[in-house]
């Protein structure tokens, strides 16, 4: 940090710059040079020559924009945009709901397992990804799952839940149990900020708690609603670690169901960077757009009702 | 080879994810001072215990010649293909790295791999011709030293085909009559299942009906996926699974293991590594299974294919290339070194010295009651079909389980699905630019 001696002209001006160093490195370092990296391989590709075995065989030249047509163009990329599409479809409600309700739930006065019930329900977001999809993995399969075994006790027809419509639900299970959590911590922090007169208020003009919660609470927390929403939002579209770890149970799922899994195959098992990072580029531009529209919409809403 | 559980699929894919956010790690091995005087390499490989095999060269005759070996653990798989060439890239690939047969084309093609063939060309003599010729890849070249096969073989149920009153198949006819039969008896029990998780076994199945999937035809290659024999191997399992004689669930699973276990299927064509993987997936029903020659297309014939297998290259950023094909040649044909990667790594050796005697005098404990079990192996890795492979086999092999897993679900023909497995096989090799004749 430069120590300007204080009063000289130029060492305060050029105070914010200084401080501004470490975060600019960083991002350059660890943001911005990744990424225009992963732009600069998007545009080329290697081109073989004959039988490609040998010295100077393969070469890495420029290809313009044929990985983005090529990745526009591939009708698996947008299958699996459709499968996740439909996965969310699932996941943000539900989970957002279930977050929103337990959010609403803990905070009802004379609760008596507040704390308990709030680790309770945040636990599973600890767990990583891969090792709740692997545990929910052996509880969906036949042969090893008690669910099933106890519909098959109980004479009752066991579905398989690594299929069809039912895989949506199974994966879409596996998002809620692990995210719920956070996304009510979030939910319920903003609603310990309100504050208690204006309850107090509600309760003297004759509302019953759920009308607090329904006219008085959520209102108030929306901002943070949005804020889960977008969040969710992005952690669909980037979906890779369950169907991941699930594929190798099942016939169902491709290596490619979800359009991040795509990028992987590109990037690691076929062994093709350019085409790889063209789709994550794509990817990400997409996601961008799609986040930052809500957000875009969400807060000319919120201005709206401001100025009414 | 033989570690193929969830488990470590699961580390595979946990090693992706690091991969992913942070490519090309620092532990590569350019950083030695340039080749006179002591060399010391590093060396890329999954293989269990394979440090404890390489101290002893590094207390014995690496101490003398001055040579130090260093193993790094890596996860096993195509992300460990894509890891090397990325190293190489950046002039950071270690000095010797471990490298399953099918992905020599694509490191060669890649560059990575140094020609080895003037310090270790000699030891051809030790390994069988179909091996030898996947470490050249039919040229003058030598880009690896074989260290392991995996011929395949049947295993079933010595117990339960007794009590269903079966018997054991020596052609594949017999092995569909087999199926059938015990379907009859038993209609909740399945013989085997087939598997779409796992292509190394359907292109040792292949092999053994004469596929040869990828050959060089002047400077063009020639891909013969959708060829007869193949169509053969595809259209046999495809009806098994269409008239339900077989599952069609994928192996490898909690439920598959369950399977083996209790009995439920009776049954798994497998390579010779099986015991490693029955013993984990079905240990209850230790000593209760055989094995047996894999079932033939013409009877009386001993061919079989290979499912897995690998070996120790040395690639073209290595300062000691010398020193390094030296350790490569020591490590898979000294008897020593032999003798201890059979122990600490449980592989099957490729030379073929080593795959009687010694460390395999005896069976392995899951098959004390077939006390010849490794004599028998020997006699059915003498029939190893000769594999053919190519530069983009990893193409080739996520085709086929996205498309064989779609086919094997609807139990539909499996015709389709493997012309779809060609195609996009030689549709990449076109977009990468290689030469493809029709």
């Amino acid at each position: 940090m430069t120590r300007a001696p204080r009063g000289k002209a130029y060492g305060i001006k050029s105070a914010p710059y200084a401080f501004l160093v470490p975060a600019t490195v960083l991002f350059l370092l660890f943001f911005a040079l990744p990424i225009g990296y992963a732009v600069y391989l998007s545009f080329r590709r290697t081109e073989v020559e004959g039988l490609g075995l040998g010295k100077g065989a393969r070469e890495e030249i420029w290809a313009g924009l044929a990985n983005y047509t090529d990745a526009l163009s591939d009708p698996e990329l947008l299958h699996g945009a459709l499968r996740i599409l439909g996965y969310g479809a699932i996941v943000v409600p539900v989970m957002l709901g279930l977050a929103l309700l337990f959010a609403l739930l803990l905070d009802t006065d004379g609760l008596r397992v507040r704390g308990f019930s709030r680790l309770a329900i945040f636990l599973p977001y600890a767990i990583p990804g891969v090792v709740a999809a692997l545990m929910w993995g052996f509880l969906y399969l036949p042969d090893v799952s008690p669910f099933l075994y106890l519909l098959d006790a109980a004479g009752l027809p066991q579905p398989d839940l690594l299929d069809g419509g039912p895989l949506y639900l199974s994966l879409a299970n596996i998002a809620v149990w692990g995210g719920t959590g956070f996304n009510m911590i979030v939910i319920y922090t903003s609603l310990r900020a309100i504050p208690a007169e204006i309850f107090e208020a509600a309760r003297l003009d004759g509302c019953s708690q759920l009308q607090i919660a329904l006219r008085v609470k959520i209102p108030m927390v929306a901002p943070s609603l949005i804020l889960t929403f977008f969040f969710s939002i992005i952690a669909t579209l980037q979906v890779f670690s369950e169907p991941t770890t699930l594929k190798p149970l099942t016939n169902s799922l491709s290596t490619t169901w979800s359009p991040l899994m795509k990028v992987y195959q590109d990037a690691f098992v076929n062994n093709d960077i350019h085409a790889a990072a063209a789709q994550a580029v794509v990817i990400a531009l997409v996601t961008l757009t799609l986040s930052f529209g809500f957000l875009k919409a969400a807060n000319s809403r919120t201005k709206q009702g401001d100025s009414r | 080879m033989q570690y193929r559980t969830l488990a470590a699929s699961t580390a595979a894919v946990i090693a992706a994810t690091t991969l992913l956010s942070g490519c090309g790690s620092p532990d590569g091995g350019g950083d030695e001072p340039a080749a006179s005087g002591p060399a010391s390499l590093t060396y890329w490989a999954w293989a269990p215990g394979l440090d404890k095999v390489a101290d002893i060269w590094n207390k014995g005759p690496g101490k003398e010649a001055g040579i130090t070996v260093t193993v790094k653990k890596q996860a096993s798989g195509d992300d460990l293909v894509t890891k090397i060439i990325t190293a190489a890239k950046a002039g950071k690939a270690p000095d010797l790295v471990q490298a399953e047969y099918q992905a020599l084309p694509t490191l060669v093609s890649n560059d990575v791999l140094a020609d080895i063939s003037e310090e270790a060309g000699d030891a051809e003599g030790e390994f069988a011709d179909g091996i030898w010729q996947q470490a050249t890849l039919g040229s003058d070249a030598l880009y690896a030293l074989p260290q392991d096969s995996g011929p395949l073989m049947f295993y079933y149920r010595q117990d339960l085909f007794e009590q269903y009153g079966l018997t054991v198949p020596t052609t594949w006819d017999e092995f569909a009559g087999t199926a059938r039969a015990l379907k009859e008896k038993a209609p909740d029990k399945d013989l085997t299942t087939f598997s779409s998780n796992d292509s190394g076994l359907f292109a040792g199945l292949a092999q053994q009906a004469g596929a040869k999937w990828w050959t060089t035809d002047g400077d063009k290659w020639k891909v013969a996926i959708d060829d007869p024999a193949t169509r053969k191997v595809a259209d046999f399992w495809g009806g098994l699974v269409k008239e339900g004689a077989i599952d069609n669930q994928p192996m490898y699973t909690p439920a598959w293991n369950k399977a083996l276990d209790t009995g439920k299927q009776i049954a798994w064509v497998s390579a010779v590594w099986a015991p490693g993987t029955l013993t984990t997936a079905a240990p209850a029903t230790k000593g209760k299974w055989a094995m047996a020659p894999l079932p033939q297309w013409t009877a009386g014939e001993n061919v079989t294919g290979s499912w897995g297998g690998s070996s120790t290259a040395v690639t073209g950023d290595s300062r000691n290339k010398k020193a390094a094909a030296t350790f490569a040649k020591w490590l898979n044909t000294d008897p020593t070194a032999l003798a201890a990667l059979v122990k600490e790594s449980g592989v099957y050796p490729a030379a073929t010295a080593a795959q009687t005697g010694g460390a395999l005098a005896k069976a392995p404990d899951y098959f004390s009651n077939q006390p010849a079990f490794y004599t028998e192996a020997a006699r059915i890795a003498q029939g190893t079909a000769p594999a053919a492979w190519g530069p983009n086999v990893n193409v080739a092999y996520s085709a086929f389980k996205d498309n064989f897993a779609a086919a094997a679900k609807n139990k539909a023909d499996f015709g389709p699905a493997l012309t779809a497995m060609q195609d996009a096989t030689v549709a990449d090799l076109k977009k990468q630019g290689f030469g493809v004749s029709q």
